[in-house]
């Protein structure tokens, strides 16, 4: 059954007020989601001032500089940060998306941060995302080919090639699935809107010789179809990329097929 | 332990190859609604307010019993199709398998009940 409030050991308790920098003349107050699974204790929200005079723009910028110089046990998984390696993804000021490529100036008013939504979390904003990657390696994430290999290269024409646009650009950093209240729900069954979208990707690559086995993979009333176009995901994807409309198209595939 | 790998997990026993027809049936029915729905409202209106004698009267006649019957065996279709697809987004377990039954239960007596009315009307 649907949980629509929070088990007792997870409701967010008041958490500790650090400090503000002393003589700071631009400061913001940033709140940011905590719990240890080593004491026991509920999760709590921390509250820390930055100056903004000495920090970059961005809200990784205000986590790295708070673990450099403010509290070196808050936990977060960072990387590139320019918007590639999809590592830093967690729910800033209520939308999920990239710490790296959100600027604390599009945020009115205190910042919050939270782990990715209805993911178990590992520590802080870590979220546990195993289930997530066996579900985008169960679409198998790679070119099926029955035909001997070429010699040189699988070639591909310039249309065919923009038809991948759209969709390679998908780092895999979440921020869709755990918007989308069917994955909520139903994320042990339903794939979600990043595993579909490369499903498609696959799909519709013109080199790929496994499009009937893909779609036989994913005609399942739980795999695909909990998608009820409630579109969270393309207003979230922090790359601009619409996982629904890649949804869609398999749907359509799926009725070409039948009707 | 159940020794099951995360990609088995996610796997689970596979597809089932179904959804769909339920997909194109959704589709199907709703435009069939969009003109069966409003069509059945306007004769329906038009019969309010009516004696018994004339409400009898509208409904006996073959295409409006038809176009009842229609609206009546659609919209329940529709119905119990849609309401599996919420009741499995939001439950599990026998809950999920209960109302499911219930669903599909409370459609065909509908569709069962009118076609009685419709049949008793036009003998």
């Amino acid at each position: 059954m649907v949980q629509l409030t929070l088990p007792k050991n997870s409701k967010i308790t008041i958490g500790k007020t650090w400090p503000r920098p002393e003589g700071a003349k631009s400061v913001r107050k940033v709140q940011i989601y905590r719990w240890n699974p080593d004491d026991g204790k509920n999760p709590r929200l921390d509250t820390y001032f930055i100056d903004m005079d000495n920090c970059g723009p961005m809200v990784l910028d205000a986590l790295i500089k708070i673990k450099n110089e403010i509290d070196p046990t808050l936990t977060f998984r960072r990387s590139c940060r320019e918007g590639i390696c999809g590592s830093c993804a967690m729910n800033i000021d209520g939308i999920n998306t990239l710490a790296c490529i959100y600027g604390m100036d599009e945020i009115k008013g205190d910042i919050k941060i939270y782990p990715l939504p209805h993911m178990p979390v590992v520590k802080d904003l870590i979220p546990d995302l195993t289930h997530f990657y066996a579900q985008h390696a169960s679409i198998m994430p790679w070119l099926e080919t029955k035909t001997n290999r070429p010699q040189k290269e699988w070639r591909q024409s310039i249309e065919d090639r923009a038809k991948l646009d759209g969709l390679y650009e998908c780092v895999m950093c979440a921020s869709c699935s755990t918007s989308c209240p069917s994955y909520w729900w139903n994320s042990d069954r339903y794939l979600g809107p990043a595993a579909l979208l490369h499903a498609y990707r696959w799909i519709i690559d013109s080199r790929d010789e496994a499009t009937g086995e893909r779609l036989d993979d994913l005609e399942d009333p739980f795999k695909l179809y909990r998608c009820h176009t409630i579109m969270n995901c393309a207003k979230t994807c922090p790359k601009g990329l619409n996982p629904a409309k890649a949804i869609a198209h398999i749907k359509h595939m799926m009725v070409d097929r039948h009707v | 332990m159940r020794y099951l790998t995360d990609r088995k997990r996610a796997e689970r026993k596979g597809a089932s190859g179904t959804g769909t027809e339920h997909q194109w049936y959704m589709q199907v029915s709703a435009v069939a609604l969009a003109f069966l729905v409003p069509t059945f409202l306007i004769v329906f209106g038009r019969a309010l307010g009516g004696t018994r004698d004339q409400v009898i009267a509208t409904f006996a006649n073959p295409w409006v019993a038809i176009l009842t019957g229609m609206v009546l065996f659609v919209s329940m279709q529709h119905f119990h199709r849609g309401a599996r697809m919420m009741i499995e987004d939001y439950t599990h377990g026998s809950t999920r398998k209960g109302l499911i039954m219930l669903a599909i239960s409370v459609a065909y007596t509908v569709i069962a009940m009118g076609a009685y009315a419709l049949v008793k009307i036009a003998v």
